[in-house]
């Protein structure tokens, strides 16, 4: 692992694909599908990251609902520092969060469009990164 | 329930030089706060029963009260580790009122310490919050990100500007300059705040507060002991909490944090309002997170804290002194322990460089903030 000039570890780049309640979400990706849970009592979005109980009711019951990858810009950043190694050539590059139509919000990128012009309250859309071992969903300015 | 309000004081304070302490480390530090705080109360160690601490952000630290207590002469009847981020000094503070009142302790010693600025010979590995892998792979890495958010939202909502968030930067620094014990003391305008670097956009490098080296720590007992003590005592007189999400995905807003209700909490315990206050020590690991707090603590409405901070209101001899100590921004970073033994200091009245002292100061308020926008803490302190 790498370490950042104070000899603390730097921080991991890859999803963690282990992670027992989210492995039908990464594999959705895979497939370029973005699914979310949804609660099969109350109905509702669990939003993200996933988990065993539904956040609104604690139903256990519930199942992956493929969502339409329509969003919204809850608000967006550019980072002009690296913190990590592979970040070091991408600076300036956006990060936004995404509130999705049906519900739930993704930390995410918006792609095909420099940082500067990406806007709070843009619609969005959601495009696939395919990386060897995983696939990011990722957003773009619905045209 | 019986209002506490008033029923609890803090009878001994402690700081270490911060700053860069090479040849420190974590357990020396907190010892060190320790040691100051026992002296500053005339207390022996084998006298102290309780101590709480913030849990370190290294995972050999763990039950970490425990291995202090004994560190430090301490045969502990109560002790725990809080983990709170930055809302865990103000919380200590409240826990130790709780045990106090439930019975379970007299004194408790409050201490939280950090080796940021230089490295920590410790062993182990920093532990995380939980939630960074589904923030990492998208390139979102730093407590600065999160910020950026909030004030990126509180951009566009309420029209603040980047030279909003620089009057804080400012009158901060210029407190820190008062400050014998504060890490940047050179004076900054507003044209240093325009033209430091770019961290994450919207927060320049002047927004962002230091990484640290240092400790603090605050005792605790009841109004009847607090007596006993030499120094003047200082009540705690409101508290309150309030945690409204926890990662950025489950923030209903990033504009109004925890303060709101934990302000409202704390000033319904004291029957005191933004109105009372003769200053504020206000968590600013960010610019932004001391804007947004004084807005939830009702010193002015949602979206007008761009103008309330301008004109010297927020700096010494203005109507609310903002972190006269120079705050995380300019002083140091230890999670706000030392914005309580600042306040501390104000309200014992004599204790601070007399440029800094704010004047007939009686009661402040003091804020905690923590994890992604996401934990929040309130004392009320009052002069007895």
């Amino acid at each position: 692992m790498s370490k950042d000039e104070r000899g603390r570890p730097t921080r991991r780049g890859e999803p963690y694909m282990d992670e027992p309640e989210a492995k039908p979400f990464w594999a959705a990706c895979r497939e370029h599908k973005l699914t979310a849970q949804r609660c099969s009592s109350c109905k509702k979005i669990f939003g993200f990251p996933p988990q065993a109980f539904c956040p609104h009711c604690l139903a256990t019951e519930y199942e992956w609902v493929a969502l339409s990858g329509k969003g919204t810009v809850y608000s967006q950043i550019a980072y002009h520092r690296s913190w990590h190694p592979t970040y070091q050539d991408k600076i300036p590059y956006n990060v936004s969060l995404v509130d999705l139509q049906e519900g739930g919000r993704l930390v995410t990128n918006i792609v095909g469009c420099a940082p500067e012009e990406v806007k709070i309250g843009m619609p969005v859309e959601v495009v696939f990164e395919d990386f060897p071992d995983y696939t990011l969903p990722k957003f773009r300015p619905v045209k | 329930m019986a209002n506490i309000s008033g029923k609890y004081c803090i009878v001994g304070i402690g700081e270490t030089v911060v700053g860069k302490r090479p040849d420190a480390t974590t357990n020396s530090l907190h010892l060190e706060a320790i040691k100051a705080c026992l002296d500053d109360a005339a207390i022996k160690n084998s006298q102290v029963y309780g101590l709480l601490t913030n849990q370190p952000l290294n995972d050999s630290h763990r039950s970490y009260a425990v291995k202090l207590a004994h560190m430090a002469g301490i045969n502990p009847l109560f002790a725990t580790d809080l983990a709170l981020g930055g809302a865990t000094p103000i919380a200590m503070v409240q826990h130790a009122v709780m045990a106090i009142n439930a019975g379970m302790a007299t004194t408790v010693v409050c201490v939280h310490a950090r080796k940021r600025s230089t490295a920590d010979p410790t062993p182990g590995h920093p532990i995380r919050r939980g939630d960074e892998h589904w923030e990492e792979p998208w390139g979102h890495f730093a407590a600065a990100g999160g910020h950026a958010f909030a004030a990126s939202r509180h951009m566009y909502e309420f029209g603040t500007r980047s030279e909003d968030l620089a009057e804080i930067a400012i009158s901060t620094r210029k407190h820190a300059s008062l400050n014998k014990n504060a890490t940047m003391r050179k004076p900054i305008t507003l044209e240093d705040h325009q033209t430091s670097r770019m961290i994450v956009a919207p927060l320049r490098l002047l927004d962002c507060s230091l990484e640290s080296d240092g400790g603090g720590a605050v005792l605790v007992t009841s109004a009847e002991r607090a007596r006993d003590f030499p120094k003047k005592p200082v009540a705690i007189l409101g508290m309150g909490q309030h945690h409204p999400h926890f990662s950025l995905l489950d923030a209903p807003t990033l504009t109004t944090l925890g303060g709101k209700k934990s302000s409202e909490m704390a000033y319904k315990m004291s029957g005191l309002g933004p109105k009372d206050m003769n200053f504020a020590q206000i968590y600013d690991c960010f610019t932004i997170t001391s804007l947004i707090t004084l807005e939830d603590y009702g010193f002015c409405k949602k979206g007008e804290g761009k103008d309330f901070v301008k004109n010297g209101r927020i700096t010494i001899g203005g109507q609310l002194p903002l972190n006269t100590h120079g705050g995380l921004l300019s002083q140091a970073h230890l999670e706000g322990q030392l914005h309580i033994t600042e306040a501390v200091k104000q309200l014992r009245g004599n204790e601070v460089e007399p440029e800094r002292q704010v004047a007939n100061a009686q009661v402040g308020i003091v804020s905690g903030h923590g994890g992604s926008l996401a934990m929040h803490a309130t004392l009320i302190l009052g002069a007895l």
